[in-house]
């Protein structure tokens, strides 16, 4: 049945928004979306360019580093560099979006599509977040967060705040459990247990720390020394066994590392995400103008910000920058639709469960189960492969010339598949650093040993994030870089006078 | 249940703070770009906002990262002619084209500024950090400089906006007592005897009683319930607030041995003087005396742009500032300041009588008084009298020397440091 188009001229009303908001939410319904209630916020171009700067946070602690990003994105967005994006959507129960006010209203209407529906199943629907991150207490943890830091700025002084600060978002990725599910955070229950937590906490550290030497003398063979067991999150070790932090400055430790833990899905899953919303953003705008809803001259619009948005230059395109995950993850989607209702022999032959089945039910599942990674090594299609031109090269310092291990090719497609998967691997793309020793009886250092991976050594910045690691440790830190079970090189901080002579 | 909600009207700015704390991180590399920009700027567009450049080194917030070396294999889009087993000579700069996630800015060599735009009001607070007018002091009661406005009771007249509803409502209240009581007395007596009345079947007297009971209702009701008469409005009086005044005297030598470029020199130090004061003071008053072998008091307009010729006697323009100071600014109503911009050219039997002036006419009733010497050439007989006086009056004179335009800002700078008080 054709209906009447909801709109014509590109001026947005909130009656608009509204009946916009309310078609889209019935067709979602009608593909079986599953969404977090939405919260549309209409915002203006500065508060966008506000909430940028915050990682698109709500509400934020103060930091300077915040206030950087937002003087570069003022200064790109000022000279025309960068448009600003559509939409900033956050995961949160109810699922908050910000539309702008200068977008037209078919662009609010692809917006609401993209976030309010694609994102926001997303959000509900992918296991990482089910697990890692609480949509209903994130606010609430938030504004808690705001207040606590802001109550230490006033009673330590904000420089004090800023350089514990500082040394925690050089370790930021170092705060996260990969395995162990954390608990769920919510403001009320930190606000209570969080006094609890100081003085338990230095209780315990105290026992750890204990200067008198315990009765029954343990001997140097017998001690099984500390960790026990290599510690990966390494904000956490710190928080619960730096010996010098105050209580207040454990606090902030916690809050950065909480922070990093609710972003650590999102890092994960951004091909997935965006190719998802992208993918649902790109069937209900069609599925509109199909309904009539849409004018023709709005789907115009519509395809061409589409198409930008997809634009993947090659690799030789000046403007590359590496994969666009809104182009990767869209082919995706797409190709496992096409897998689904048009398959071809090569589709029975690399995906024989899912070839000639229902897309319903196995994209949503594509959209669960998987991280990028897990995501690529499972889904990514010989087509999507033959049509992005993908190869893989290997770049080997000991290797004169780069080599091209694996194109588009019958024989290359598994190579490719696992090398793009790899790529999106973080537990490869960032070095492996844990934990390993605190020299409890001497002089309580703390040695970290990173495990290179490909024999790839770790920048320069390392000197810096050891300085960080060292003031909030109080004591020296060592990191030793090791390759095949042998030690390759050590930095020490505070520096050793003369190099570690064999 | 899906909400929309109007957010434009909050406030703008949620990073106000961040941005406030960006700045302080960098106050080192702000302050140098704002120093750097007075020198190169030319004087009429000092009032605006400035680039500043950070090198992003400095910047960085470090973390763990993989570095240049080892093995990586990295997938592309857009291949074109290579098969499988390909070699390709590595491309300089040795990443290979990025890791493939953007992040390759951050480890590369050779790495651009971080560059940002300071505003206006931001570029003058950094220009005029640490700097006051020394010796700010004395403070004087001057009539109708500034005002408050003060709560003064109420009155019977005045602007709806300021109406008292409370009292306007008691007097309504107070009126309608007076001109009703007698009414409402007479009635309660009507009243009385129209139930006795009746109790006693007195039918002709109830009705008449009824009657005049009804009239008197009518007059109560004609009563207003407010009137003009009852409106009462606050009453704000005006009354002068007490405020610290300074003038800044700016004497300039225009003579013909002042050329261009040292003319430029001394106009970019006033108009520095100039900003500074009418930043910080703002209830200060400039005096502008240019003068060659005569001087004159002129306008802003004239003092920096207008241009004259002529011989040079320095006292001319002290014994016009003294005249100006005994006519209009009484030493112990202003704080008064001097600036004396010259090349050192002077009639030579005119310095020893600048000294003498300085020393005793104007130094007792100053707060201060600077002289810039603009020149690169030997000093004359005027810096070194002045440098006499400058040793006997080290608080309140100070003299030095600009030789060229990067110079003018520390100068500045130095002359106007806030000294802690003692």
């Amino acid at each position: 049945m054709r209906h009447k188009p909801m709109f014509e001229g590109s001026d947005w009303s909130f009656e608009l928004i509204e009946r916009c908001d309310q078609e889209i939410g019935a067709l979602a319904e009608q593909y079986g979306l599953d969404t977090y209630p939405n919260q549309i916020e209409i915002i203006r171009s500065d508060q966008m360019m506000d909430a940028y700067a915050s990682v698109g946070m709500p509400v934020g602690y103060h930091h300077w580093s915040y206030g950087k990003h937002f003087v570069e994105v003022e200064k790109q967005y000022q000279r025309g560099l960068m448009g600003l994006a559509y939409e900033i959507v956050i995961n949160a129960n109810p699922c908050i979006s910000y539309l702008m006010e200068e977008n037209s209203m078919t662009m609010q209407a692809l917006v609401i599509a993209h976030a309010c529906y694609g994102h926001n199943s997303f959000f509900k629907g992918n296991y990482l977040f089910r697990t890692w991150t609480d949509a209903t207490a994130i606010i609430d943890y938030l504004v808690f967060a705001r207040n606590y830091i802001s109550r230490c700025e006033e009673q330590h002084g904000v420089q004090e705040v800023e350089s514990v600060l500082d040394a925690c978002h050089a370790l930021m990725n170092y705060g996260v459990d990969r395995y162990k599910r954390p608990y769920p955070i919510s403001a009320e229950e930190e606000q209570r247990r969080q006094q609890e937590r100081a003085e338990y906490v230095q209780r315990n550290l105290n026992d750890l720390w204990r200067t008198l030497p315990n009765a029954r003398k343990m001997d140097e063979a017998e001690d099984p020394g500390f960790p026990r067991e290599p510690q990966e999150n390494l904000l956490y070790f710190i928080e619960k066994n730096a010996p010098l932090l105050e209580p207040w400055q454990r606090e902030i430790v916690r809050i950065v590392r909480k922070m990093a833990q609710y972003f650590y899905p999102q890092r994960q899953t951004q091909v997935m995400n965006e190719g998802w919303a992208t993918f649902w953003h790109y069937t209900l705008m069609n599925r509109l103008y199909d309904e009539g809803l849409l004018t023709d001259g709005s789907i115009m619009e519509f395809l061409a910000s589409h198409t930008s948005v997809l634009f993947q230059p090659d690799f030789d395109h000046p403007g590359y920058r590496g994969i666009n995950p809104y182009a990767l993850g869209f082919a995706m989607y797409s190709d496992l639709k096409r897998i689904c209702e048009q398959p071809t022999q090569e589709d029975r032959t690399w995906f024989p469960d899912i070839a000639g089945g229902d897309w319903q039910t196995v994209l949503p599942e594509a959209m669960r189960n998987f991280k990028d990674e897990s995501f690529i090594l499972q889904f990514l299609s010989p087509k999507v492969m033959r049509d992005l031109h993908l190869f893989g090269i290997v770049d080997d310092d000991q290797d004169k010339e780069i080599e091209v291990a694996a194109i588009h090719d019958v024989e290359g497609y598994r190579r490719v598949r696992e090398l793009l998967a790899g790529q999106y691997n973080l537990g490869d793309r960032e070095p492996n650093i844990q934990a390993v020793k605190v020299d409890l009886r001497g002089d309580r250092s703390l040695t970290l040993r990173h495990f290179q991976f490909e024999r790839r050594p770790l920048a320069s910045s390392t000197e810096e994030v050891l300085k960080h690691l060292h003031r909030l440790w109080g004591f020296p830190v060592h990191l030793e870089s090791m390759w095949n079970d042998s030690l390759v090189s050590t930095s020490h901080c505070p520096a050793q006078a003369k190099p570690d002579a064999a | 249940m899906n909400y929309i909600i109007d957010r434009r009207l909050n406030g703008k700015n949620k990073n106000a703070v961040n941005r406030q704390r960006f700045l302080d991180r960098y106050k080192g590399h702000i302050k140098r770009a704002v120093a750097d920009a007075v020198n190169e700027r030319s004087i009429t567009d000092m009032e605006r906002g400035e680039e500043v450049h950070v090198p992003s080194r400095d910047l960085a917030e470090p973390v763990f990262q993989h570095g240049v070396g080892g093995r990586r294999s990295v997938v592309h889009p857009g291949n074109k002619e290579f098969v499988a087993g390909d070699r390709i000579a590595r491309p300089n700069g040795g990443a290979g084209g990025g890791s493939g996630e953007g992040e390759a800015a951050d480890s590369g060599e050779g790495e651009d500024d971080f560059v940002f735009q300071l505003t206006r009001e931001e570029f003058l607070e950094y220009l005029f950090d640490d700097l006051a007018l020394p010796n700010l002091t004395k403070r004087h009661l001057k009539g109708n400089a500034s005002f408050k406005y003060e709560r003064a009771g109420y009155s019977t007249d005045g602007v709806p906006t300021k109406l008292s509803v409370l009292r306007s409502l008691q007097s309504a209240k107070a009126r309608r007592i007076a001109l009703g009581g007698r009414t409402r007395r007479t009635l309660r007596e009507l009243e009385q005897r129209l139930t006795d009345a009746d109790a006693a079947g007195d039918e002709f007297n109830t009705f008449r009683l009824r009657e005049e009971a009804e009239q008197l209702r009518a007059r109560l009701k004609r009563i207003p319930f407010l009137d003009t008469t009852d409106l009462r409005y606050k009453l704000h009086l005006k009354r002068p607030v007490p405020t610290s005044q300074a003038v800044m005297f700016c004497l300039m030598d225009v003579s013909g041995s002042m050329d261009q470029e040292t003319k430029d020199m001394a106009k970019r130090f006033y108009l520095l003087l100039y900003m500074f004061l009418k930043r910080h003071y703002e209830r200060t008053e400039i005096v502008f005396i240019r003068h060659h072998t005569t001087a004159k008091e002129v306008s802003e307009q004239d003092f920096f742009y207008s241009r004259e010729t002529g011989g040079t006697v320095v006292s001319s323009a002290l014994k016009l500032m003294q005249e100006i100071v005994e006519e209009r600014y009484s030493a112990d109503a202003w704080n008064i300041y001097g600036a004396q911009a010259s090349d050192g050219d002077n009639w030579s039997d005119d310095s020893p009588v600048c000294a003498k002036l300085l020393e005793e006419r104007l130094l007792p009733v100053v707060q201060h008084f600077a002289y810039i010497e603009i020149t690169r050439r030997d000093h004359q007989a005027l810096w070194r009298e002045y440098q006499a006086v400058a040793e006997a009056h080290p608080e309140t004179f100070a003299l030095r020397n600009i030789q060229n335009p990067a110079d003018i800002f520390p100068v500045f700078h130095g002359l106007f440091q806030r000294r802690d008080a003692a």
